[in-house]
């Protein structure tokens, strides 16, 4: 009998399945449908945030070929523009000054711009004016028209020829709105006023943010790279890509890789389901082969059963990822409140290639879910299969440890390998090696644990039987536990790193918030020397640190660094430090994750696109700027830079002063112009609302976790109460032996709570390698920053108890149905 | 004078600019701040061949004719433009749009068919764009015309089709238009531009195409207009000519058109062989289409050969301008720039430029 002509037997076969256990089938394509739900859910959401990002960022640029970028706000000088727009293989070049603006509590990126070059260079970022307004004036030229986009005319709630006051710079003047940038991307709030009013109104006379560059055809960036000076970088759209990909990129692999997870825990319980549903099968398989069925029939059979799950299940998973994506990105924004993406709305961008792979990494899950029991039921002899259903490994044998081990010693050879790309590659391989490694050395465990139990005797008859039950069906035991045991250990890896992060964070805060209050103004403005003068002399203040935090763009494809101007004391709490710095360099202190981002050790020379020679003098933990931070003296700031404006300040109350009282004096003495942008906190407040943010940034983690969990906990139950009804026979021969309905109870729930026990304490031993992975190699790797462990014991031990409890309660409830029945019929299935 | 610079100007920047342009071309009262034309200014030289930053519009514009080494006739145009905008004096800016430049250039060659052009715009500043006062020096980047020391002109552009380095020699004294260089465009005396002319300028110097330079001669016509408000209302276009006269002659003749091709006014001037001037009212200008072309690409229809009729003390004068081609139309809509007709022209005894204005669509006033 061909594998063909047993379509009859095979749709019997799955047709008689599906009408005995529906249930259990669809509990299964659930299982996989939210593996692919989440895995699909968090892609779009990346993928949508990325495109809107980028689109934002291009926007902005105009679409220009190529940029010459300033590598900080103070922009370079504007002389550069005539030697870039003469510049061998430049065709025209416009430049451009870039500001961060708001009108009202409304805020935009303006742009000054030469109305004639742009044109040529950067068509979509200028505007026509509308007919109706009045066309005897110079327009194009007109220092007071400005020109924005349909998103800043809706926040600005604007017209064409209204006025409108925009600060800039710590600067305000009057514009008249002149009309709409049709060629501005939906959604991106920009303002086009002539470049020399945005010199002029805005104090930056002198200076250019950009030169946006039309380039020859077939011309390289050589010529215009070698001209630059230190406060210019070459931009192209390929670096902007890039920088704005390394922006969040290792959060979203993060994501993407947890997403994952729970899939691969749809797949494990989709194994559990199949498991005992081969198992129980077995007699029926059996006797089909010896009707002539091919050996691979029954792995065809079960293997069509798992496509069909799947296919149904990653339909389904695609429907509820992209409703779900929908909601998150209309209810969290893009990064699904992580920080990354500040403006800009996001919109859900379809991604087919992406659904495809999801829909096929579902149908996969559940394919290979089902097709490896199969694969072990076909090798056991139809003859002993057709008399005994019962476990198909001979207890007797021993269980192989070595391949267990060596899946366990490649993956912590993979955790010490570097990352690929900034992407912890083998952080995630090393971790998955781990996890299987575990899973494949559950049969041998539970064996190894079992095995002295069992030769011990004399305890109540019904832990007893658990034990010599659990210890004789090792195949059914193993099933069981792998399905505990890897959504255990996911869910300790995660809690430990989280608890882990958290904690490190809390304890960085508490070194950070070490002063009284904190002050700091909003937007580009800030405190010039004499606001900084009057502040200082504020009674009640026994000392103020003035600071300044500016972008210092490093490299044109990685974002900005944060510079950090502020008075460095003993009080600064260092990673590392440098014995010695070389002569006539000045110090700077990085980042933790500057240092490993740019590879900079301590006691370093380095070159900074500010004038001067700098060297590392330290190294600090930071887990506020994941693209890096460097602390400057502000002295050391203000003679490379001229700049003496500060928009952040720490201050010492003197003893028995009342903040609040110097609070409400600061507030008084700021410049009339500052005083609406400018906050005051104590670090109690800054201290919550970071550790607010940190968990908002975790909470799609958190949910990720939960629902890992919980498809785990349910492959947990469904594999309990399956095993208890495929052994209903047994039940009624115990009845008959004398074994009271109480004591089967008592059996299942003590072979529950022992395989709980069993696979809780392994996940969790599991669990606590992989958490080591995850803070050592995987953060480090993705997020460049370290950290102590720190293990949740309060969560490791409720985790331990309710998987007990769920394992169980499930087999009890299961048993108490299964023993329902009379025991005559019970026996009678014994054919 | 009568060059489309306005509508030219207005479209350059895909409308952006169009206000600037239409307060060009309007009478507005705006132009109380730029200096207004009078008759009785006194030409100084070479002062008058620099900027004269205070006026409003101003150009340096080249017209003429070139002969290849096989004996090929061509048409060439090199157009500067120099204008300011309204801004605040105040800004200290060096962005500031105190002076904008403009420069067109066009080849007419009959074996192509149609025109060959390129252009560059700019704000005066940052050494890539200027206009000297004083003496013709406008730069636009790669583009020039300045005059030497010795009188000469030098001309320079690029563009990608064509490339043209020529040196044109006066061998006339620059011939004032109107009363003495004031030239009413209009029926009020303050609708009127300066205006001066260089006719039969020897020209020398290579043009290059597709990458090899070939040595060319030729004879060009430079005119030098600047004004702050020279157009009346009502008028949608214009059609003008200079002529260099093989007997050394040199005739200027235009006419403002109104809607349905009404005359709104006219004027010209013709020198004679000897030097002596001849200057025409209105009355004393005709044109009267001999034959008409249909652009197939904008469907504007344009008297493409046209007879000038002046009237001399002598008596009327009739000259058939006749084009080295027909399709001479400047379509530069891509590059924002309007349509207009502007050919080289032959005539019995002389040739030059004819520049018919308003066709495609009436200049909005």
């Amino acid at each position: 009998m061909s594998l063909l002509s047993a379509r009859l037997a095979l749709g019997w076969l799955i047709g008689g399945e599906w009408r005995a256990h529906p249930a259990r089938l669809a509990l299964t394509a659930v299982a996989i449908a939210i593996g692919v739900a989440l895995g699909f859910a968090v892609h779009l959401v990346n993928g949508s945030a990325l495109s809107s990002f980028e689109g934002a960022l291009r926007s902005v640029n105009g679409r220009a070929d190529v940029q010459v970028n300033a590598t900080t706000p103070f922009g370079f000088d504007e002389a550069l523009y005539a030697r870039v727009a003469t510049a061998t293989g430049v065709a025209d070049a416009s430049p451009v000054v870039v500001l961060r603006a708001t009108a009202g509590t409304a805020r935009f990126t303006l742009l000054g711009l030469d109305v004639i070059r742009a044109a040529q260079v950067t068509p979509s970022l200028i505007g026509i004016a509308p007919a109706g307004v009045d066309r005897r004036t110079d327009a194009a030229f007109d220092g007071q028209a400005l020109f924005l986009s349909s998103a800043a005319l809706r926040v600005l709630r604007v017209r064409p020829g209204d006025a409108l006051t925009v600060a800039a710079n710590g600067k305000a003047t009057q514009l008249r709105v002149a009309g709409a940038l049709p060629g501005v991307a939906e959604g991106q709030a920009i303002g086009v006023v002539d470049i020399a009013t945005v010199q002029w109104r805005f104090g930056r006379l002198g200076r250019l943010d950009r030169i946006d560059v039309k380039q020859a055809d077939g011309t390289s960036t050589a010529a215009l790279t070698a001209i630059l000076p230190r406060d210019a970088t070459i931009g192209t759209s390929a670096s902007d890509a890039t920088r704005s990909d390394a922006l969040s990129r290792a959060y979203r692999v993060n994501l993407d890789m947890l997403a994952l997870v729970a899939l691969l825990t749809g797949g494990f319980l989709v194994f559990s389901a199949q498991s005992l549903s081969v198992a129980r099968r077995l007699r029926a398989f059996a006797l089909i082969r010896t009707l002539g069925l091919p050996r691979n029939g029954i792995i065809a059979t079960v293997a069509l059963e798992g496509l069909a799950i799947g296919l149904i299940g990653s339909s389904l998973g695609l429907l509820l990822g992209y409703a779900v994506a929908y909601a998150a990105l209309t209810r969290f924004g893009g990064d699904l409140g992580a920080g990354y993406f500040a403006d800009g709305s996001v919109r859900l961008a379809f991604a087919p290639a992406a659904a495809v792979g999801f829909f096929l990494l579902g149908v996969f899950a559940a394919v290979a879910g089902s097709v490896l029991p199969a694969r072990i039921a076909a090798r056991v002899a139809p003859a002993a299969a057709l008399r005994n259903a019962g476990d198909m490994i001979d207890p007797r044998t021993p269980v192989p440890w070595i391949p267990a081990a060596a899946l366990i010693a490649v993956g912590g050879v993979a955790a010490q390998l570097p990352a690929i790309g900034g992407l912890p590659i083998f952080g995630f391989a090393s971790m998955a090696l781990i996890l299987a490694g575990g899973i494949a050395g559950m049969p041998w465990l539970a064996r190894t644990v079992l095995a002295p139990l069992a030769r011990r005797s004399g305890r109540s008859v019904a832990s007893d039987l658990a034990i010599h039950h659990l210890h004789g069906a090792p195949g059914q035991a193993a099933t069981a536990l792998c399905g505990i045991v890897a959504s255990t250990a996911l869910m300790i890896a995660m809690a430990v790193m989280v608890t882990s992060f958290r904690g490190a964070v809390d304890e960085w805060l508490g070194q950070i918030l070490s002063d009284d209050l904190y002050l700091r103004v909003e937007g580009s403005s800030g405190f010039d020397p004499a606001a900084q003068a009057v502040l200082r002399a504020t009674p009640g203040v026994a000392g103020i640190a003035f600071s300044r935090q500016v972008p210092l763009t490093l490299s044109a494809d990685r974002p900005p660094v944060t510079l950090i101007a502020r008075p460095v004391d003993a009080r600064f709490v260092l990673l590392d430090k440098a014995d010695r710095l070389p002569a006539g360099t000045i110090p700077i202190w990085l980042s933790e994750p500057a240092a490993r981002l740019y590879n900079w050790k301590v006691g370093a020379t380095v070159t900074l696109p500010l004038a001067g020679r700098y060297a590392v003098a330290g190294i600090w933990r930071d887990y506020a700027r994941q693209q890096g931070a460097i602390v400057m003296r502000e002295t050391d700031y203000s003679k490379a830079t001229g700049d003496r404006t500060r928009t952040e300040a720490a201050i010492t109350l003197q003893p028995g002063a009342d903040p609040v009282r110097v609070e409400q004096a600061l507030t008084a003495r700021t410049p009339r112009g500052l005083a609406r942008f400018v906050s005051i906190a104590r670090p109690a407040t800054l201290r919550r609302y970071a550790l607010e943010l940190f968990d908002r940034s975790f909470a799609v983690t958190y949910l990720l976790e939960g629902v890992a969990v919980l498809v785990g906990l349910a492959g947990v139950a469904a594999t309990m109460s399956a095993q208890t009804i495929a052994r209903t026979r047994e039940f009624g021969m115990l009845r008959h032996i004398g074994v009271s309905k109480r004591q089967i109870v008592a059996m299942l729930a003590s072979e529950g709570a022992l395989l709980g026990l069993v696979g809780g304490i392994a996940g969790i031993a599991l669990g606590g390698i992989m958490a080591q992975v995850l803070v050592h190699v995987i953060n480090p790797q993705s997020f460049n920053w370290t950290m102590a462990t720190r293990v949740p014991w309060g969560i490791v031990a409720s985790v331990a108890g309710a998987l007990v409890i769920a394992a169980a309660g499930t087999a009890t409830l299961a048993g108490r149905r299964a023993i329902a029945a009379d025991a005559v019929r019970m026996v009678r299935e014994d054919w | 004078m009568p060059y489309p610079f306005t509508r030219r100007f207005k479209r350059l920047s895909t409308g952006l600019l169009a206000a600037a342009a239409v307060t060009l071309t309007a009478a507005t009262p705006a132009a109380t701040d730029y200096p207004t034309v009078r008759p009785g200014a006194r030409f100084v030289f070479p002062r008058e061949h620099g900027a004269h930053p205070a006026f409003r519009t101003e150009w340096w514009y080249v017209t003429g004719r070139l002969e290849t080494r096989e004996k090929r006739d061509l048409g060439f145009q090199i157009t500067f433009f120099r204008t300011t905008p309204k801004t605040d004096p105040a800004n200290p800016s060096k962005f500031a749009p105190k002076q904008i430049l403009f420069a067109h250039a066009a080849l007419s060659d009959p074996s192509v068919g149609h025109l060959l052009h390129g252009e560059r715009a700019a704000r005066a500043g940052f050494g890539l764009a200027q206009a000297r006062i004083g003496d013709t020096d406008v730069s636009l980047r790669d583009w020039r015309i300045r005059r030497l020391a010795d009188g000469r002109f030098v001309a320079t552009v690029k563009t990608p089709e064509f490339a043209l380095a020529l040196t044109l020699t006066p061998r006339q004294p620059p011939l004032l238009e109107g009363k003495d260089g004031y030239s009413q465009k209009g029926p009020l005396p303050e609708q009127a531009s300066y205006y001066y002319s260089v006719p039969h300028l020897a020209v020398s110097g290579s043009l290059t195409r597709k990458g090899t330079a070939q040595p060319v001669t030729g004879q060009a016509w430079l005119d030098r207009e600047w004004s702050s408000d020279y157009l009346g209302g009502g008028a949608v276009g214009w059609d003008w000519t200079g002529l260099n006269l093989d007997d050394g002659g040199a005739l200027m003749a235009f006419r403002i058109r109104g809607p349905g091709g009404r005359q709104i006014w006219a004027g010209g001037s013709f020198r004679r062989a000897d030097g002596r001037v001849v200057r025409f009212a209105p009355g004393d200008v005709r044109f009267a289409a001999l034959k008409r072309w249909r652009s197939p690409r904008t469907g504007a229809v344009y008297p493409v050969a046209q007879r000038l009729s002046i009237r001399l003390p002598e008596g009327v004068r009739r000259l058939d301008l006749n084009p080295l081609f027909a399709d001479q139309e400047l379509d530069a809509r891509r590059s924002g720039m309007p349509v207009y007709w502007e050919g080289a022209v032959r005539t019995p005894g002389g040739s030059g430029y004819l520049e018919l204005t308003g066709y495609a669509d009436p200049l909005r006033m």
